[in-house]
């Protein structure tokens, strides 16, 4: 492990399930979630129906395609984009870490001996904690720029190697007027932020606006290149981040998660983050990328997390719907099962030495069908008590009966009724009936719910 | 066609009947289903839970109980789609000596493994299953069969054809129900939070029965429909289609009963509009 500084979790920050208890009993942040989810995902939907057929999907593995090259040969790709960024009279600096990010800043500040700057709120500079930093060397942040606005610090969505162009898709004009009215501009960009190439940019403007608010382009399109006499700033200063993305890079399964373009419409299809919301994740971005990317920049391939960190592969149902909803084709899904794998085959998680027990025990017990038949044995005989009382169950199990019914163990499992009837051919009889079995609380056919009795 | 039931560790545990279904409605259809014996699990919670060394060897034996039939077919869309999509990985990752064996077993079956609706509209070719079920029943796309494996309209199709079934359309239907495997434990919480709105939405249709293809989800969704008196019973997709006459336990329950609805507190509105379904 180096002593590299990563993407900070915040300080203090519990689990994801204890997070997400308390998001949960704010019925007002519930009701807010509901809706504007609800909102961005028909936008979203409208905007991608109107493409003709296919159209949408051929962007999205075209998107992906040119990520999967900037990811594989991304030094190429930098130092392409560096030397592009000083003939056009720009300057790069590299930072490996958030700290490192925030410090660049704070010299480039000192240096134009600038008391206060305009921070455009980005995810790379949240991620560094920027303001936080700068507050600490005594220079005050601003928010918007009125006039000529002295230092702005903002984030980018895509640099272009090919001509050391930064691109930036803004929400509102004060990002347009951000890159128009300062003196000095500093942008802070990921190091995967780069693209290969300017005609590359066509896809991710058909991605990105349509992901990102349904849009079939924004009107708040920035680009610029280095600096030109006698407009825009006279300034231009890239700031690379690396913080944690190069040892993402060493992992192939979990790379993809580079892809990201930042649009969040994974967050707005998640059933868990439209539940719960940003805060609970206690990382940047939220949600499904942030359940992946997160775990990724702190350093899960290579060393042990810490416990908040490791909740967070297991903050997903796996349901696919921000893979479905990607415009970049990341396979979250995937990508979640393979970081569980690390934090419990690989022991990069806190050791839950019970759950361990837990799976090697049912393991043995499906290693072999005479196993299994004993287990079905032993849970049939519970079913007396389950069937009685179907809200409490002990054990790690109690967490399903805390809100749930638990469905009562039949008497007799299928295995057993097969042999035994010779798989239903030597039986005859109605659907409902099980010879043999005279209980009166078993008629229950095939529901998955006790009944209560009334 | 040498046809095999895959029924999988949580249906023969926990859900028989589904299995004495799927065996007594493909022998109506005129075919004979066999149960390999040394079937156990296909490792999905062993893998979804970061526990690959425990599911890899579950796999295997997958692989080899089920080599020496033509189709596989299982009531079960996650299972299924845990061996097509996720068996060829564990065998890809296999390093022992009995590695590639195990490859080429996998390669083989996992293709030839059909969710029960794919078994009966694709394989088998028939959607009328000559099922009776006089009740109104709505329908709940599971995450896994409907983004994962794509059955996409299939079990409707076989639903429609279901004599004196009245079909429901069940508000945000594509939208997960919140069971997730280990994380209907593990984060049990939000994943119930989840299950009420799914739970709200069914109670809205006034529909008798939910029906899904796959009875993990349908325990989740009917052990809430349960505790809270939802009046609404779950039966497997499979159920339904062996059907031949009206179920007995099934009280009429009035459709778009708003009593019902008032039972949620969260969205105590008895209609909402059905627009905003993620794609
Ligand atoms: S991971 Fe999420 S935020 Fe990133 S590109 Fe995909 S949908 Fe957008």
């Amino acid at each position: 492990m180096t002593a590299v500084r990563r993407e900070p979790a915040f300080l203090g920050m519990p689990p994801f399930p204890e997070a997400a208890h308390h998001a949960l009993a704010d019925r007002r942040l519930r009701a807010e979630l509901r809706d504007t989810s609800r909102t961005s995902r028909s936008r979203r939907a409208e905007a991608v129906d109107e493409l003709p057929p296919f159209v949408w999907e051929k962007l999205r593995r075209a998107g992906a395609v040119i990520k999967d090259d900037v990811i594989a040969r991304l030094p190429d790709h930098l130092e392409e984009l560096e030397g592009s960024v000083v003939a056009a009279g720009g300057t790069v600096h590299w930072a490996r870490d958030a700290d490192e990010a925030n410090a660049l800043v704070i010299r480039i500040a000192r240096e134009h001996a600038a008391a206060e700057v305009v921070g455009v709120p980005a995810a790379t500079t949240r991620e560094t904690g920027l303001d936080d930093a700068l507050a600490d060397a005594g220079i005050r942040v601003r928010a918007t720029a009125a006039a000529n606005a002295g230092l702005t610090v903002r984030g980018a969505d895509f640099a272009i190697a090919e001509t050391g162009t930064v691109c930036a898709v803004d929400a509102d004009e004060n990002g347009l007027r951000s890159v128009t009215l300062p003196d000095v501009l500093v942008t802070v960009l990921g190091l995967e932020q780069v693209l290969p190439a300017w005609r590359d940019l066509e896809v991710f403007l058909h991605l990105l606006p349509r992901a990102s608010t349904g849009e079939r382009m924004s009107p708040y399109v920035s680009l610029w290149t280095g600096v030109t006499d006698d407009d825009g700033p006279r300034g231009f200063h890239l700031i690379l981040l690396d913080n944690g993305r190069s040892d993402v890079l060493a992992d192939r399964m979990g790379r993809q998660a580079l892809r990201c373009i930042r649009c969040s419409a994974c967050l707005d299809v998640c059933p868990v983050y439209t539940r719960v919301g940003g805060q609970a994740y206690g990382s940047v971005p939220p949600g499904p990328i942030g359940a992946i990317l997160a775990p990724q920049l702190r350093g899960v391939n290579r060393h042990d997390v810490d416990a908040q960190t490791a909740s967070l592969p297991y903050a997903s149902t796996l349901c696919g719907a921000c893979f479905e909803a990607c415009p970049v084709r990341i396979d979250i899904p995937a990508v979640l099962a393979h970081q569980r794998a690390q934090l419990t085959d690989l022991g990069r998680g806190p050791a839950r030495h019970r759950e361990k027990a837990a799976m090697s025990a049912a393991r043995w017990g499906l290693a072999e069908p005479w196993r299994l038949g004993l287990a079905q044995h032993a849970a049939a005989l519970g079913r007396h008590v389950i069937a009685r009382m179907p809200h409490v169950l002990a054990g790690p199990l109690a967490r399903w009966t805390d809100g749930r019914d638990a469905p009562a163990p039949p008497p007799e499992s299928f295995r057993t009724w097969f042999k035994r009837t010779n798989g239903g051919l030597d039986e005859g009889g109605s659907r409902d009936e099980v010879p043999g079995d005279t209980d009166d609380e078993t008629a229950e056919g095939p529901s998955a719910t006790p009944r209560e009795e009334p | 066609m040498r046809i095999a039931l895959f029924l999988t560790c949580f249906n023969d545990t926990l859900f028989p009947e589904t299995g004495k279904s799927v065996v007594r409605l493909l022998r109506r259809l005129g075919h004979d289903v066999a149960f390999p014996y040394e079937q156990t699990c296909c490792g999905r919670m062993h893998f979804d839970s970061g526990y690959r060394r425990d599911a890899a060897p579950l796999a295997r034996a997958f692989a080899t109980a089920f080599a020496p039939y033509d189709a596989v077919v299982t009531p079960s869309a996650s299972c299924a789609a845990m061996v097509r999509g996720r068996h060829p990985l564990l065998a890809r990752d296999a390093r022992d000596k009995r590695a590639d064996a195990f490859r080429e077993r996998v390669d083989a079956v996992a293709p030839r493994v059909f969710e029960l609706s794919e078994f009966l509209v694709d394989v088998l070719g028939v959607e009328d299953v000559g099922a009776f079920f006089p009740h109104t029943v709505t329908y709940h796309p599971t995450c896994h069969s409907a983004r994962v494996l794509g059955v996409g309209d299939r079990p409707l199709r076989l639903l429609r054809k279901v004599r004196g079934l009245r079909l429901a359309e069940l508000p945000d239907a594509s939208e997960c129900c919140g069971f997730g495997g280990a994380f209907a434990l593990k984060n049990a919480e939000t994943s119930t939070a989840i299950g009420a709105d799914k739970a709200a939405a069914v109670m809205r249709t006034g529909a008798q029965v939910l029906c899904a293809d796959d009875n993990s989800c349908l325990a989740h969704i009917g052990g809430l429909l349960s505790r809270r008196h939802g009046g609404v019973r779950v039966l497997h997709l499979a159920d339904i289609l062996a059907a031949t006459a009206p179920h007995p336990e099934l009280a009429a329950y009035p459709p778009g009963d708003p009593a019902h609805a008032s039972l949620d507190p969260v969205h105590p509105a008895p209609d909402r509009p059905r627009e905003g379904v993620p794609r």
